[in-house]
């Protein structure tokens, strides 16, 4: 593990902060995930302000935690709240980041679903719906693709493997909540049955 | 579309309860519970309609799953619904998450823990592929037919989920490329049965 940088955040740190996430938010169309690369650019090798490290454990935390994937940029910030001194620091830095990364894209969508609401009959509008879906849907598949195998092989994590798609089995013809899948899932993982570290 | 009628949110507060519910469960993401949720268990949307928001949800800026959340909730109760979905989304999941970044930093080193995380993301993965599957029972009421909407669901998986492409080429050059075809097939759907697109129209 390496040693967390220590940092000092002046008034202009907080609006470079804030300002990072703004702009990032008005441009993630396909999900903010795909602009972790930038946050990384900005957070780690421009201002320094957090590591490599904890952009990783941010983003896995975020996954595995109940909620909506983006809870990793209140992680990031978190990060950068807590390298800048205390929980108490970290915490507005996770608000901050949080909130600046959700109001501007909230109101794009709003306003678009809107449009598209009083627009819904427009041959255009219909056609958009349309051609997207197969695609989007697709896209849904592989990411739970690549949510499955990244990180693996079929030889040593067959277990991983066999338990996404019963997963899938489950889901499609089964009747078990879906938290109850996930929780199970934990405890094979906790029992060691998956293998693993 | 179904003849069955169709069930609606009582008030801002049903559906903050309801994305909050949601969020809280949504281990790895929360679509595939959102979509069950809204489809299969309060029936307020069929397949069909959730399939064409997630079509803008996911198209626009932000997370998907967070824009269906708007995108429903202004529909239903204008801005103040869509705060309240967004707020339920997050108010809740985002104190959990920061009170397991603290707990994580003690206790994330053990194997335990780590296999745990293993497994639950291996179910998550399988959550969102089986919404798919779900998802793919609304194409063969699509317009452009489902020859046309099997080749884009396996271009686009072989682009994202094998070659692993920029989403973007997928959603913008693929997509884009969707949107130009169905917009004739409707043109051309339109010229031979005005009659249809005139219920269409009604109805909407």
């Amino acid at each position: 593990m390496s040693q967390d940088p220590t940092v000092v955040l002046a008034l202009i740190d907080w609006w470079r902060l804030a300002e990072n996430f703004l702009i990032l938010s008005a441009i993630s169309m396909g999900g903010p995930l795909i602009l972790l690369p930038e946050m990384r650019r900005f957070l780690v090798v421009e201002q320094g302000w957090i590591t490599n490290e904890q952009v990783t454990a941010s983003v896995a935390l975020a996954q595995s935690a109940p909620g909506p994937n983006v809870l990793f940029v209140a992680l990031l910030g978190w990060n950068v709240g807590m390298n800048a001194g205390s929980y108490w620091t970290a915490f507005f830095a996770a608000m901050l980041s949080m909130i600046c990364m959700m109001v501007p894209c909230s109101l794009i969508v709003y306003g678009a679903a809107r449009w598209v609401q009083q627009n819904a009959h427009k041959l255009f509008v219909r056609a958009f719906k349309q051609g997207m879906s197969p695609v989007v849907i697709s896209m849904l598949i592989a990411s739970g693709w690549t949510l499955a195998t990244a990180g693996t092989e079929l030889q040593a994590d067959w277990p991983i493997w066999l338990l996404s798609a019963v997963t899938v089995g489950l889901v499609l013809w089964g009747k078990i909540p879906l938290v109850l899948l996930i929780a199970i899932g934990g405890a094979l993982g906790a029992l060691g049955l998956l293998g693993g570290v | 579309m179904s003849p069955e009628p169709r069930k609606a949110p009582g008030s801002v507060r049903e559906l903050f309860v309801f994305f909050s519910l949601l969020a809280l469960q949504g281990f790895g993401g929360i679509i595939a519970f959102i979509e069950k949720g809204l489809v299969q268990n309060k029936k307020w949307m069929t397949r069909e309609e959730f399939l064409e928001d997630w079509a803008v949800a996911r198209t626009m800026p932000g997370p998907p799953a967070i824009n269906m959340g708007i995108i429903i909730g202004s529909r239903h109760f204008g801005a103040r619904g869509a705060f309240a979905a967004v707020l339920g989304v997050f108010l809740f999941p985002s104190f959990l998450v920061l009170g397991l970044a603290v707990l994580y930093s003690s206790f994330g080193h053990l194997p335990e823990v780590s296999n745990a995380l293993r497994g639950m993301g291996a179910v998550a993965a399988g959550l969102l592929i089986a919404t798919g599957i779900k998802l793919l029972t609304a194409l063969p009421s699509n317009v452009m037919g489902l020859r046309v909407c099997a080749v884009l669901v396996v271009v686009t998986f072989v682009m994202i989920g094998l070659l692993h492409m920029r989403v973007a080429y997928a959603l913008f050059g693929l997509g884009g490329l969707a949107c130009v075809y169905a917009y004739r097939c409707l043109g051309r759907h339109r010229a031979a049965d005005p009659a249809s697109s005139r219920k269409d129209r009604g109805q909407s």
